[in-house]
């Protein structure tokens, strides 16, 4: 049987009252429904059973120098080498296709044969079009883990009832209720960073910050909040999905204790809420009031879709824009300059970092038909990846494309978020959850300064850091700051 | 050829001179109508140039296409005169036109 389960959890560090909570027994009611942990061990199981009997092959991949991209014949040319990031290599790669093959065919990468779309209109027009490029099985280059139900890999009209079902929780009404408890939490991460020398950006600031965004969302336990962290770098570290490091076997443990802290995390809040806990403004209350998804525990698969989406889809890529703002402000120091000048520019700023970084490099599709595009002859059932890395570097798009510039005209038109039914959903979330950091950094520091270069993740989906080392320099004390001196006068 | 006015959900009205050819969603971007993000560049495909059309108008305008439909009809703002502004054209036919803006776009 499904076993009962206990969570503990503790009063936060901050003071409101939603978070102010006491030790909570779930007696647990809901057990006749489907334990969900046992489904995915049979899943683990099976596909075990298939590798062992040599059906499926799990790929592993090791580093090598790439040669540049002149020195390779166009048609040998494999940008879903999980290592291009890493050593430098995928713009120049990119801006070679885009100039000699725009819509490129890749017969026999590790991964398959694939399609790369690499223009910016090219790209849209594939993102556009959901009739004929379908986001169905799943929107990564290789099989991922596991299937779990998650509409960002299913097609309308599907996709759009699931959608529809929790878009509420990152809606920017919702947004502004959580607001001011996530910019608390920030000012908490940035309040305890060393100033007297060099720490890890990326995992004191951008995983931390990120950790707990996505526990408040959830109304997951803010101290076991590491854990969601974890589940998600594991699931979209899939070598066999994206070349990255996590293997089957690693995986399924992960898988099964996500789903059964997520099915506790229900079950929880739903004994919570019947004991008289007014409701909050979090995903797993905003589902147990709505009509639709009052009963979604009921339905395995599509709950854990859901919650899994929303923490893989919230984690890389506001932990990358995270570290990769920092990066860019490093590389183009004069921007850093221009943004002490006029913090307004902070939302456009955001906008340039979400281009300049593009934290997942393609989303994958699938034709339905035959179709003539760009030039090329894409056959029913070829795989298309749209590299929205490539599309957001498009000079046909954007003025000196490679360079950061916070004061971009059109920074807003990046493709990062891509476009048409499945334009990422969290998109106002990461760009408010940026802002206040930004808003909150330019308050406390003079200088930010990266020491040595960064670690690059090996995928070649998620584009971004390992680690990175950086030196803080704080602002001269707030008293002695002019416009204190003249706010206080004016008074 | 006339005006046009978007009101934003405050309340707060801009309006803006109609120029032939232009889209309803440039219109608003060009001079600053704050409320309309058109992210996407006028291809239908963000959804962030939301505007709801007078009743009184609706039939100049017409309802919005199916294309339209797929983007807007995720806003939980969306009602029955929803359109995505960079999908209607200035024209003359539309002097006085007055469109709401939603609280949010997407
Ligand atoms: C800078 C940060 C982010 C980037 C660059 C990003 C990027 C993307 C991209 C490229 C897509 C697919 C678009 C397409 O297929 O056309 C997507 C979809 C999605 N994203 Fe994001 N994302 C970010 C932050 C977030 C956050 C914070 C959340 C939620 C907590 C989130 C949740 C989702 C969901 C649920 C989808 C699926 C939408 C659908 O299929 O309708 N994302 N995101
Ligand atoms: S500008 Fe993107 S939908 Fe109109």
């Amino acid at each position: 049987m499904f076993e009962q389960t206990t969570t503990k959890r503790e009063t936060m560090t901050t003071n409101s009252t939603l978070f102010q909570r006491t030790k909570v027994r779930v007696t647990d009611t809901v057990q006749a429904t489907v334990p969900v942990d046992r489904v995915i061990q049979s899943v683990a199981l099976t596909l075990k059973a298939k590798r062992l009997a040599g059906m499926m092959k799990a790929l592993r991949f090791e580093e090598r120098p790439i040669p540049d991209p002149a020195d390779v014949p166009l048609e040998e040319i494999d940008v879903s080498n999980p290592f291009m990031n890493r050593q430098g290599q995928w713009y120049p790669y990119f801006a070679r296709l885009r100039e000699e093959a725009p819509v490129h065919y890749q017969p026999k990468s590790p991964f398959g044969p694939f399609w790369s779309v690499t223009r910016y209109a090219d790209i849209q027009a594939v993102d556009s079009n959901a009739e004929v490029f379908s986001a169905e099985p799943y929107i990564v280059l290789g099989p991922p883990p596991f299937n779990a139900e998650m509409f960002i890999a299913m097609d309308p009209p599907k996709h759009d009832v699931q959608r529809r079902a929790v878009q509420g929780v990152v809606a920017p009404k919702n947004l502004k209720e959580m607001e001011s408890l996530i910019r608390e939490r920030v000012q908490d991460v940035l309040d305890n960073l060393p100033t007297d020398r060099p720490f890890d950006w990326v995992e004191r600031v951008s995983k931390e910050i990120t950790g707990r965004m996505l526990a408040t969302l959830l109304d997951f336990p803010f101290e076991e909040r590491h854990k969601l962290t974890y589940w998600s770098d594991t699931i979209s570290g899939s070598a066999d999905a994206t070349g990255g490091t996590t293997h089957q076997d690693e995986l399924f443990p992960a898988a099964v204790d996500l789903a059964r802290n997520f099915t506790a995390l229900w079950h929880d809040k739903a004994a919570r809420r019947a004991a008289g806990e007014p409701d909050g403004f979090d995903l797993i209350t905003l589902m147990q009031t709505s009509e639709d998804t009052k009963d979604l525990i009921k339905k395995p698969f599509e709950f854990l879709g859901n919650l899994t989406l929303l923490i893989v889809g919230g984690n890389d890529t506001t932990r990358n824009s995270m570290s990769g703002g920092v990066l860019a402000l490093n590389r183009f120091p004069d921007e850093f300059e221009k943004l002490k000048a006029d913090p307004k520019l902070i939302p456009n700023m955001v906008s340039e970092i979400i281009r300049w970084q593009t934290p997942l490099a393609y989303m994958r599709r699938v034709a339905k038909k035959d179709v003539h595009f760009g030039g090329q002859f894409i056959r029913k059932g070829d795989v298309v990846l749209m590299w929205y890395a490539s599309g957001n570097r498009d000079e046909r798009k954007f003025e000196n494309a490679d360079d950061f510039i916070i004061d971009r005209k059109n920074a807003r038109n990046h493709m990062s978020f891509g476009f048409g039914v499945h334009r990422c959903m969290g998109n106002r979330l990461a760009e408010m959850q940026l802002r206040i950091l930004w808003e909150e950094l330019l308050e406390r520091f003079d200088r930010i300064d990266v020491i040595g270069e960064p670690g690059y993740v090996q995928s070649n989906f998620v584009k971004g850091y390992s680690d990175m080392q950086v030196q803080l320099t704080p602002k001269p004390a707030r008293e002695q700051t002019p416009v204190r001196v003249e706010a206080t006068s004016g008074a | 050829m006339g005006t046009i006015t978007f009101v934003e959900h405050d309340g707060t009205p801009h309006q803006v001179e109609l120029e032939d050819g232009s889209s309803l969603m440039e219109l608003a971007t060009n001079h600053g109508v704050p409320g309309i993000d058109g992210d996407c560049g006028g291809e239908a495909s963000c959804g962030t140039c939301h505007v709801i059309v007078d009743d009184a108008w609706i039939t100049t305008t017409g309802t919005r296409t199916d294309l339209e439909s797929q983007m807007v009809e995720m806003s939980p703002e969306c009602g029955p005169n929803s359109r995505l502004a960079c999908q209607l054209r200035a024209s003359p036919a539309l002097d006085g036109l007055t469109v709401h803006l939603p609280e949010f776009q997407m």
